[in-house]
């Protein structure tokens, strides 16, 4: 089987068979990165080319050393180096990087949509690396290869997804993959995080943490990003913290072997203490480990690659 | 020069007229409308055109009281030559204009400068609607008398919302000293702000911040309460959600002087058309949900909602080729808003007759200008409509600057085939 897409914009319009295809393929990626020698051909002579509009870290690098492992031509542009300092528009940017022949093109973006004007604009395979509140396609492949990894399926697991779910793209990717996937998904935060209608996406929602994990298999928290929100969304980090962080206490009403995952950066403290994220429940470096194996598997089915 | 229409069905709700018959047209007056009007002797061909108009109706002229023409200040989205012009093609023989240009239309000079203008491209009628507030930033009313005098018909600070409800209050007040309507654009700013479409199940997955329906419905509400207390009278803009149009409906059977206008998408399309980020989909209010659209259908049918105004809001593509969340508000309709109506006919919801009431006569008396009927001596406004012709949409023909369009290549039954302002074919289908 291959994927049989020129995309990757978003978790939305995967089969449940396409899904299991990344992970699968991304499992046997995993042990190139243990090598002595981390590197195969299978891209060799392809053009990778990440255009980040956000700061990120994490993400950018991970799909960096996916290419380079694959033996792909990396080339990273940010936003701060590239011409959208000078009033170039999106489109016109898009233009002049298929105008020197890349492969795949890697975009995150403030905006929701963007990888979208750029796949109905571009013959090249574009890779949604985040958009807006929209959808973190690859986050959520990480996330679902690791619980996978963990619990061998998603079937019947209870997963509580706790935090802004309103601003977060892991969230919305991560309801569509782990849903398909058939797990029984919880969502909870503050109301003013929990956008309208969201039980239609087929997830039951609390606003009390407690509730929310309570006999968990898996507990995602989100991070939470006071400065990035509209005003007046919430009072403080430390009223936040006091209601609903993953703490020593409230952790112990999850199932005895909890997964916590958490889509980084987390702040310590906050959504999340710190004997906690450190703790043997934590799976959160996990999650970066596998972030490499799924960027990989993804570059290499988009560039035609079969399972 | 005379004209005669022949053989045409006249529809003209002022005169309850629905039937076969020929019109005289003479010195850019109606001057005859009879079952068979006989060509004199006297008249020669010269001085005589005569267009056989069977199975098409004749209504009075078509009058799209909510468009924005741009000029001045937007030239390269819009000018008063080019949105007459499209306006003409679209079936309207008057259009009114709102006063979100630069510099805004809150004084004499520039509402003159929108008549002579118009005057000039000698295409639709083009009727000025002033600002209520200087500058349109919602702090000192504007000279409604001066503004009267040069030839504005309504207030209107469409674009922005009159947050300040005292502010609101007055100008509804000082209005009525000239029997003026003043059109609100409902918008509680607080709710509405940050946001991108409207708030739901839609907006929720593909991660857009969500405006709510409420948002309009407030602002209706408290429109209707300032009118109902002042004993005034106002106009509801583009109204979109089952909220608003409830609202209306009470009032108005509270005895309450308010009327309300929606648009041709607000009945015809919803929020799902969003999915793909298209920022041709994106204007203010937000499409809605499927409800919202019965809920429209319904007030226009049952006479909650008065007119069909097509909010015609031209953007370069500099505005619309962009991230979705950075593109400018508002869709083309000038050319597109007759056609999207005559599917209420064609789906039974509207007769031919209430349409061309929520088209004409309606805005006419809203708006308190002589135009929206057929009577002998009016001015010949009038449209003529080929209720079966199909067509499909090529925005890349429009007369009009716009093209953001959210009904490209859509396939129409109905057009206006031809345009008659005070007596002179301004637009004629090249099928006549």
């Amino acid at each position: 089987m291959d994927l049989s897409r020129k995309d990757m914009l978003g978790i939305i319009d995967l089969s449940r068979e396409e899904i299991d295809l990344i992970l699968d393929t991304a499992e046997s990626f995993k042990e190139i990165s243990t090598r002595k020698i981390k590197k195969v051909p299978t891209l060799r002579g392809k053009t990778v080319i990440t255009l980040f509009f956000e700061a990120s870290t994490r993400t950018r690098t991970s799909f960096e050393i996916a290419a380079k492992r694959l033996s792909a031509d990396t080339i990273n542009i940010s936003a701060s180096t590239s011409s959208v300092v000078k009033g170039e528009t999106l489109i016109d940017t898009a233009k002049n990087l298929e105008s020197m022949n890349p492969d795949i093109i890697i975009i995150r973006h403030s905006a929701a949509g963007a990888a979208h004007i750029l796949s109905g604009l571009l013959e090249q395979s574009i890779i949604n690396a985040g958009d807006g509140a929209h959808e973190h396609p690859t986050q959520a492949l990480l996330d679902m290869l690791t619980i996978r990894e963990k619990r061998g399926a998603m079937e019947g697991l209870k997963i509580a997804i706790v935090g802004d779910i309103a601003h977060s793209r892991v969230a919305r990717s991560n309801i569509y993959g782990l849903t398909k996937m058939g797990a029984d998904v919880a969502i909870c935060g503050p109301a003013m995080m929990i956008p309208r209608d969201i039980d239609q996406m087929g997830v039951s929602v609390y606003y009390k943490m407690e509730d929310a994990i309570r006999n968990a298999d898996v507990v995602m928290m989100l991070r939470m990003q006071l400065e990035r929100q509209e005003r007046n969304l919430f009072p403080s980090l430390r009223e936040y913290a006091n209601h609903f962080s993953l703490n020593r206490d409230n952790i112990n009403l999850a199932k005895d072997d909890v997964l916590v995952m958490h889509p980084g950066p987390i702040n310590r403290g906050v959504e999340i203490t710190p004997e906690i994220a450190d703790g043997p429940h934590s799976v959160i470096l996990e999650q970066v480990t596998n972030g490499v194996a799924v960027r990989m598997a993804l570059l290499y089915l988009l560039s035609g690659g079969r399972k | 020069m005379k004209l005669i229409l022949k053989g045409g069905r006249v529809i003209d709700p002022s005169q309850n007229i629905d039937t076969v018959m020929d019109i005289l047209i003479e010195d850019g007056k109606i001057s005859r409308m009879e079952k068979n009007i006989s060509i004199s002797e006297a008249d020669s061909k010269d001085n005589i055109e005569i267009f056989d108009l069977k199975n098409k109706m004749i209504t009075p002229g078509f009058i799209d009281m909510h468009t924005h023409l741009r000029e001045p200040g937007f030239e390269y989205k819009e000018t008063i030559r080019t949105g007459s012009e499209a306006a003409v093609v679209g079936g309207f023989t008057s259009i009114a204009c709102m006063a979100n240009t630069d510099p805004v239309n809150d004084n004499r000079s520039v509402t003159e400068f929108i008549h002579k203008q118009a005057r000039l491209a000698a295409m639709a009628n083009v009727y000025p609607i002033a600002a209520v507030s200087k500058g349109q930033d919602g702090k000192v009313l504007t000279e409604f008398g001066d503004l009267k005098d040069a030839g504005a018909v309504a207030f209107s600070d469409d674009g922005n919302p009159v947050t300040d409800s005292g502010l609101m209050r007055h100008a509804l007040e000082y209005a009525c000293s000239f029997d003026m309507p003043v059109i609100s654009h409902c918008e509680d700013t607080g709710l509405s702000s940050g946001g991108l479409m409207n708030e739901g199940i839609i907006s929720t997955q593909l991660g857009l911040p969500g405006i709510p329906g409420i948002a309009e419905d407030i602002m209706v509400i408290r429109d209707i309460s300032l009118a109902g207390f002042t004993k005034t009278r106002v106009h509801i803009a583009h109204v979109s959600t089952a909220g608003s149009v409830q609202a209306v409906r009470e009032a108005k059977s509270a005895g309450i002087n308010v009327t309300a206008e929606t648009a041709p998408h607000y009945f015809t399309l919803t929020d799902e058309a969003l999915k793909e980020f298209s920022t041709n989909f994106k204007m203010y209010p937000p499409l809605r949900g499927s409800d919202d659209v019965e809920a429209i259908k319904k007030g226009l049918r049952d006479g909650a909602i008065d007119a069909i105004a097509s909010d015609h809001a031209p953007h370069s593509p500099i505005e619309k080729d962009v991230e979705f969340e950075y593109a400018a508000n508002g869709i083309i309709g000038l050319e597109t808003s007759l056609a999207l109506s005559l599917r209420l006919v064609h789906d039974g919801i509207l007769t031919i007759n209430q349409l061309v009431e929520k088209m004409s006569v309606n805005p006419a008396n809203i708006l308190k200008i002589k135009k929206g009927s057929l009577k002998t001596g009016s001015d010949a406004d009038i449209t003529v409509i080929d209720m079966n012709k199909i067509w499909t949409v090529d925005a890349d023909k429009f007369r009009s600057k716009g093209r953001n369009c959210p009904f490209n290549d859509w396939e129409f039954k109905g057009k206006a085939v031809m345009t008659i302002v005070g007596g002179d074919v301004r637009y004629a289908d090249s099928e006549l």
